[in-house]
């Protein structure tokens, strides 16, 4: 078909094709020009922080940029045993300029994530390289310490040598590189991450199918409904979205605490006794109420906006044709809204795997998700690569996510409105 | 087998949707075994109310619907066994044709062999033997239409119920719809129940007609006698066109009756009037009027050409008659030279039999 639509020309005998584009041409910039504020706004927004993201999760020139001279002078160095006088002298040059400006407290800090102990191990060496005389650096920084005769420590420090690490990632996952470079998990006890990796999809799952269960029904009400009583029914869905998130999640916390309304309620229909109310916060329990009424809407609305557009005559033929209501609802009608469920259940997962605020406040110890984690890294340990590269971990199990749900539904059939 | 005269049968049935308005009235029908039956009426005259009643998807507010002698009003429609076309098709959209078709013999739990047979026959009813797996949403309008016909019939219902399901086609593909259901429903025999607000539909279709208005049958007979002998004014003024003169009855005798007008008398046929006095509106159809007659008529009045519109196989002329500046008259396009020029005066002739003497409106 194209080759023979190549053939034709126009009446001027310019090629139809060019023609076409030519006079398409102008179009396609106006459009273009339209959307250009937008693209500008998501390459700054979007494209350039996620690959901040990236860069920083990653990068690991700080000790790198500390000990040069070091790190240079550790090159023809095999790690097998102690390294030459060359790496100590190097290394007693790079320390002293590092506690000269009073920037060691890094260094003390990078190395011990590498070797528990290093942190006293350089800073006795911080009090003592004052009195270091010139020459034979070698014996002088091991009678510091006899942690310096162990070569662990040098090479924890020669581990750092490369610019670029995906340490961070592994830490994510509880695992790391041991002495040997051999990617191992930690031990059993500090296996935190991953429990907290399973819990957040957990919630995520089960926040998705109450906000469904109850989404549903709610969305059939509206899309039946006769307008005057769905207007309201629809403000009432909305509500919650033209109330603070954090007025929403507190107004939880004054329901669900110990002395609060719920319990308190619970307690005058004797259901419980005084002395034995029920904890409904900071644990999953709170976790679970807040997260479902919160993100509800966010199910509701592309529900609606697919039931709506289903004909009621569609229900009525089914039962007409003989099929009780039941048989019609689930061969006729609930075929018609997976649409709608596929982009509730989406945008209701996607959301609540990335949820803070209210498991922060409502979630407790056994609450907290792995936003919650990342948070901690960016505020209390300023571990920011760390928390970059969890950020990015969740960003990919999105996209893993939006993947599997494209493989299976297929996007097409998304429908938000 | 005698065909049941009352197949189905509404008796006085009332619906009311709020409690203050009745939408139908003291309905009270009997459609005969393999009738085709329309229910014709303006919107919100009540015709649809009673197709849904009768499917099932509304509850009378009193009376009872009988199905083959048995109350129905408390058996839910799927348990009717009544094949129901919408006005919009209600295809389902995820499924194909076939699935659809399928669906009403997969509830009663027929073996697939059936099934097949079923669909395959049902299909090529309608002449859409190759579509079986295509999707509703692939297909025109009149193939949509004609796969919710065969939907509607493959399961073998008692009767099928098609709620103005011509109404979002073309006026062509109406038309010939309106023979291929009519034919279908020839070759079956089953009981239709149509609903329509299109009188051509209705008279094309139907054996018989039932003209609802204000949620009351106002007639109930075949289309010849609906046309010709419309036994109130709506009917007169609903079906086809109609000249109408408002007047009082002057005289009454056996088979005549004189009507006063503003201007002038008529004779005329009275319908529904008894005695002298009474209010009435005289309804002509425009071709029972004829110019310079030959035969002697009864009534011959002279009227003046307001108007003349060529319509290819007829002309519509607009006369001012007897103080009725709306008189139509359609004159067929012949060779016959008849001397039809704006603002002439012609003589106008009818038979008393042709004006029917009915209700003032």
């Amino acid at each position: 078909m194209s080759s023979e639509t190549g053939k034709i020309l126009t009446t001027d005998g310019i090629p139809l094709e060019e023609s076409l584009k030519q006079a398409e041409k102008k179009n396609k910039i106006k459009a273009f020009l339209l959307v250009a504020p937008l693209l500008l706004f998501l390459i700054i927004t979007y494209m350039i922080p996620i690959g901040d993201m990236f860069s920083r999760s990653i990068d690991d020139k700080m000790v790198t940029n500390m000990l040069p001279k070091t790190y240079k002078a550790m090159e023809t160095w095999d790690g097998k045993e102690l390294p030459p006088e060359e790496v100590f002298e190097a290394f007693y040059l790079d320390y002293k300029i590092l506690v000269k400006n009073k920037t060691a407290g890094k260094l003390q800090t990078q190395l011990n994530y590498e070797k528990n102990g290093f942190k006293s191990v350089l800073k006795k060496l911080a009090r003592k390289q004052k009195k270091f005389e010139e020459g034979n650096y070698k014996e002088q920084i091991m009678k510091v310490h006899k942690r310096w005769r162990n070569v662990e420590y040098w090479r924890a420090i020669k581990r750092r040598a490369p610019s670029y690490t995906y340490s961070k990632y592994l830490k994510g996952v509880d695992m790391y590189s041991n002495e040997d470079g051999k990617i191992v998990q930690v031990s059993e006890d500090r296996r935190i991450h991953r429990i907290l990796w399973i819990r957040t999809v957990e919630v995520a799952f089960f926040v998705t199918l109450f906000c469904f269960l109850m989404a549903y029904p709610i969305a059939h009400l509206l899309a039946t409904l006769p307008m005057k009583y769905s207007n309201l029914l629809m403000i009432c869905v909305l509500l919650p979205f033209w109330t603070s998130l954090l007025v929403r999640t507190a107004s939880w916390m004054i329901l669900l605490q110990q002395q609060g309304i719920v319990n308190d309620f619970f307690v005058w229909t004797g259901l419980v006794a005084d002395d034995n109310r029920p904890e409904m916060m900071y644990n999953k329990t709170g976790t679970y109420v807040a997260m479902t009424q919160i993100l509800l809407p966010f199910m509701v609305l592309p529900l609606y906006s697919v039931m709506k557009t289903i004909s009621p005559s569609l229900m009525r033929a089914g039962k007409s044709l003989g099929a009780t209501p039941a048989v019609a609802f689930f061969k006729v009608y609930f075929p018609l809204t997976i649409p709608g469920i596929g982009a509730g259940c989406l945008l209701v997962f996607i959301l609540a795997i990335g949820y803070y605020i209210t498991p922060a406040l409502v979630g407790g110890a056994s609450g907290t998700l792995i936003s919650n984690q990342i948070a901690y890294h960016m505020k209390s340990t300023l571990d920011w690569s760390f928390a970059s590269a969890m950020g990015l971990m969740l960003l990919t199990g999105v996209l893993v996510i939006y993947w599997i749900y494209n493989k299976l539904v297929g996007v097409d059939n998304i429908k938000l409105g | 087998m005698s065909k049941k005269a009352d197949f189905v049968k509404f008796d006085k049935v009332d619906k009311s949707y709020d409690g203050k308005v009745l939408v139908v009235k003291d309905l009270n029908l009997d459609i005969e075994e393999g009738e085709f039956v329309t229910m014709l009426g303006p919107s919100g005259s009540g015709k649809t109310t009673c197709l849904m009643m009768l499917a099932g998807f509304e509850t009378p507010t009193n009376g009872e619907i009988f199905l083959d002698n048995n109350p129905i009003s408390n058996i839910p429609p799927h348990k009717r066994g009544i094949g129901m076309v919408f006005q919009n098709y209600a295809l389902f959209p995820h499924m194909t044709v076939f699935e659809n078709l399928a669906f009403p013999l997969k509830v009663r739990k027929m073996s697939q062999e059936d099934i097949e047979k079923k669909v395959d026959k049902a299909l090529s009813m309608v002449s859409l033997g190759g579509f079986a797996n295509r999707m509703p949403g692939q297909l025109s309008g009149g193939q949509q239409q004609r796969v919710a016909v065969a939907r509607a019939l493959v399961f073998d219902p008692a009767v099928v119920l098609m709620d103005e399901p011509l109404g979002a086609l073309d006026k062509n593909l109406r038309e010939s719809m309106q023979y291929e259901i009519k034919h279908i429903h020839e070759s079956i025999g089953v009981t239709v129940v149509y609903v329509t607000h299109d009188q051509g539909e209705a008279l094309t279709m139907s054996n018989r007609i039932a003209v609802f208005n204000d949620g009351k049958v106002q007639q109930l007979s075949s289309p010849d006698k609906l046309y010709e002998e419309p036994v109130n004014s709506f009917v007169a003024e609903f079906i086809g066109e109609n000249n109408t003169f408002g007047g009082e009855i002057s005289e009454i005798s056996n088979g005549t009756c004189k009507v006063k007008l503003e201007k002038g008398e008529i004779i005329a046929n009275p319908i529904s009037v008894k005695s002298v006095g009474e209010k009435t509106t005289v309804s002509i159809r425009p071709e029972r009027a004829l110019i310079n007659p030959k035969d002697k008529m009864d009534n011959n009045q002279k009227g003046k050409i307001e108007e003349v519109i060529y319509h290819g196989d007829h002309t519509r002329v607009r006369l001012n008659l007897l103080g009725n500046s709306e008189f139509i008259l359609k004159v067929p396009n012949s060779s016959q030279n008849l001397d039809i020029k704006l603002g002439n005066e012609i003589n106008i002739g009818w038979n008393s039999h042709d004006a029917r003497a009915l209700d003032p409106k």
